[in-house]
């Protein structure tokens, strides 16, 4: 009986309507695309985008060269060089973070006691020529400055749950 | 379809009425062919809109035209293949792999010379219009095979092969369904097997031959290689299949092919078993209102159903394996068509149905 069933199923091609019933009924759902670059999706203050290298309100570097984020990076994708400054603090001569390397998981911002390397929200970079992709010192210090208040909101909006 | 007097008049006066026939065909056929290729460029951004839309997607809405976003994709696709190089594999039959495009789009649009459009709109009114029709859409699958053998190279080759086997199959069900409208018709001409369906949408060919229009459908998917037949393309098995070392316009020749004859296949649904050129209404409002009479208009609106119905189910359907394709074509659609056939000739042999007034 229950395989004269399954052969009748079969025969009517029950299966196969009800298939096509349910794709019909999804054409005329609301859409879930978004318009990409006129409408963008919403953006945690967590998002892990781009890095930059922070500066105090009174301009000194925050890094201190301890190299913290350069042994946790999981990627190798940092590499640091450290000198004793003019005045006489312990400042980095290089800092590199190769983007082709990273893998953008944010240890390099959790380890970092100063908070000097952050990660930004800027995901709409890109490189033309070789080389584009290690982001030295003076980039990283430039999109600081250049993003700080954003840097600075969204630090301080997700300070609670740190 | 169109009064054409006015142009033959014209080109009579012009040049002398010795070539002014062979002349006025050329045009006819030109402004068919160029119609149809215009629609099949839009079925394509139809495809994709659909399979969107049932996705939950937009589909393509960057390319404007006429402020309509998206409906200048099929032109930018167009200008892009023009674009590309046509590259030929160092160890290809290079006079065949050439040939093939041609192969495979050719008969695909010759078949169109026996469609009616409209009462008394074809090209040919051939009285082996059916037969002509069944010879040309076996002649696209040599295209198929030629380009998969010409190509040298595995993956083409097993797509040709799958391909065959695959038309080897279905022509046979296609061919006895065939044969039901044929008892129904009476008739090889395919304006005569149209006429024949006179009277409103419940005397044509669908209501008495259900099973065979299932069974000419999709015999018809299978025909054309499309989801859920599409195993000779094979996108995830075999890459593309037969056309896989194509590029360029050489491609897109094999692409309009494969659009051009789903248009057919639904044409062809539509004539068989949805009344071609008949009005639905037919018979339900007065004789003399437009919406009654048989025309162009209801030949077209009734062909979107079928199309649509290809794109429904490509975006349904995951792709058959291919030993149920072939389990498909032989245990299923031809006993189908064979014991159907069967029925036919006891309802026509005591004149149940539409055939009444017959033998």
């Amino acid at each position: 009986m229950q395989g004269m069933r399954n052969f009748l199923k079969t025969f009517l091609l029950w299966e196969l309507l009800q298939g096509l019933w349910v794709t019909l009924r999804s054409m005329f759902r609301p859409k879930i695309t978004i318009n990409y670059p006129e409408e963008k999706t919403p953006q945690s203050v967590r998002f892990r985008g781009l890095h930059a290298l922070r500066r105090y309100p009174n301009g000194e570097e925050r890094c201190i060269a301890c190299k913290l984020c350069e042994a946790v990076c999981p990627a190798l994708a940092i590499t640091i060089d450290s000198d004793v400054s003019a005045d006489g603090t312990r400042r980095t001569t290089r800092y590199d973070i190769d983007l082709f390397k990273c893998i953008f998981c944010g240890f390099c911002e959790e380890a970092c006691p100063v908070d000097a390397i952050v990660e930004t929200r800027l995901l709409e970079y890109h490189m033309e020529n070789r080389g584009e992709n290690i982001m030295s010192k003076d980039k990283l210090l430039g999109i600081g400055e250049r993003y700080e208040a954003m840097i600075a909101a969204d630090r301080a909006a997700d300070a609670r749950y740190r | 379809m169109w009064d054409w007097s006015p142009i033959r008049d014209w080109l009579s006066g012009q040049i002398t009425p010795y070539w002014s026939t062979p002349l006025l065909l050329v045009v006819q056929t030109a402004v068919v062919m160029v119609c149809l290729i215009l629609v099949m460029a839009f079925y394509t951004l139809a495809e994709r809109k659909v399979i969107g839309w049932i996705q939950s997607r937009r589909g393509p809405n960057r390319v404007n035209l006429f402020w309509v976003p998206g409906l200048g994709q099929p032109f930018a696709d167009v200008i892009k293949l023009l674009f590309k190089e046509i590259l030929i594999p160092a160890d290809a039959s290079g006079f065949l792999f050439r040939l093939a495009p041609f192969l495979a789009l050719v008969p695909a649009l010759a078949i169109w010379a026996v469609i009616p459009f409209a009462p008394e709109h074809a090209f040919a009114n051939i009285d082996a219009g059916l037969l002509y029709i069944l010879a040309l859409t076996s002649m696209g699958v040599y295209g198929i095979i030629l380009a998969g053998w010409a190509a040298n190279s595995k993956y083409a080759f097993l797509g040709a092969m799958r391909s065959a086997a695959q038309i080897v199959a279905y022509e046979i069900a296609m061919g006895f369904a065939m044969v039901g409208v044929l008892m129904a018709a009476g008739s090889l001409n395919i304006g005569r097997i149209i006429q024949a369906q006179h009277g409103g949408f419940l005397s044509w060919n669908w209501f008495w031959l259900f099973p065979l229009l299932l069974v000419y459908f999709i015999s018809g998917v299978a025909e054309t290689n499309r989801a859920p037949f599409d195993v000779a393309e094979g996108e995830s098995e075999i890459v593309a299949g037969f056309h896989v070392d194509y590029s360029g316009m050489a491609f897109a020749l094999f692409f309009i092919a494969e659009y051009v004859n789903m248009i057919l296949i639904s044409a062809l649904t539509v004539i068989f078993f949805f009344g071609g050129w008949l009005s639905p209404l037919d018979g339900y409002l007065d004789d003399s209102a437009w919406l009654a009479t048989p025309s162009f208009f209801w030949f077209g609106l009734k062909t979107l159903f079928p199309m649509f119905t290809f794109l429904w189910l490509r975006a349904t359907f995951p792709r058959y394996r291919y030993d149920q394709i072939m389990r498909l074509g032989w245990k299923a659609l031809i006993p189908v068509t064979l014991v159907w056939l069967l029925a036919e000739g006891l309802m026509v042999y005591f004149h149940v149905g539409p055939w009444k007034g017959q033998l």
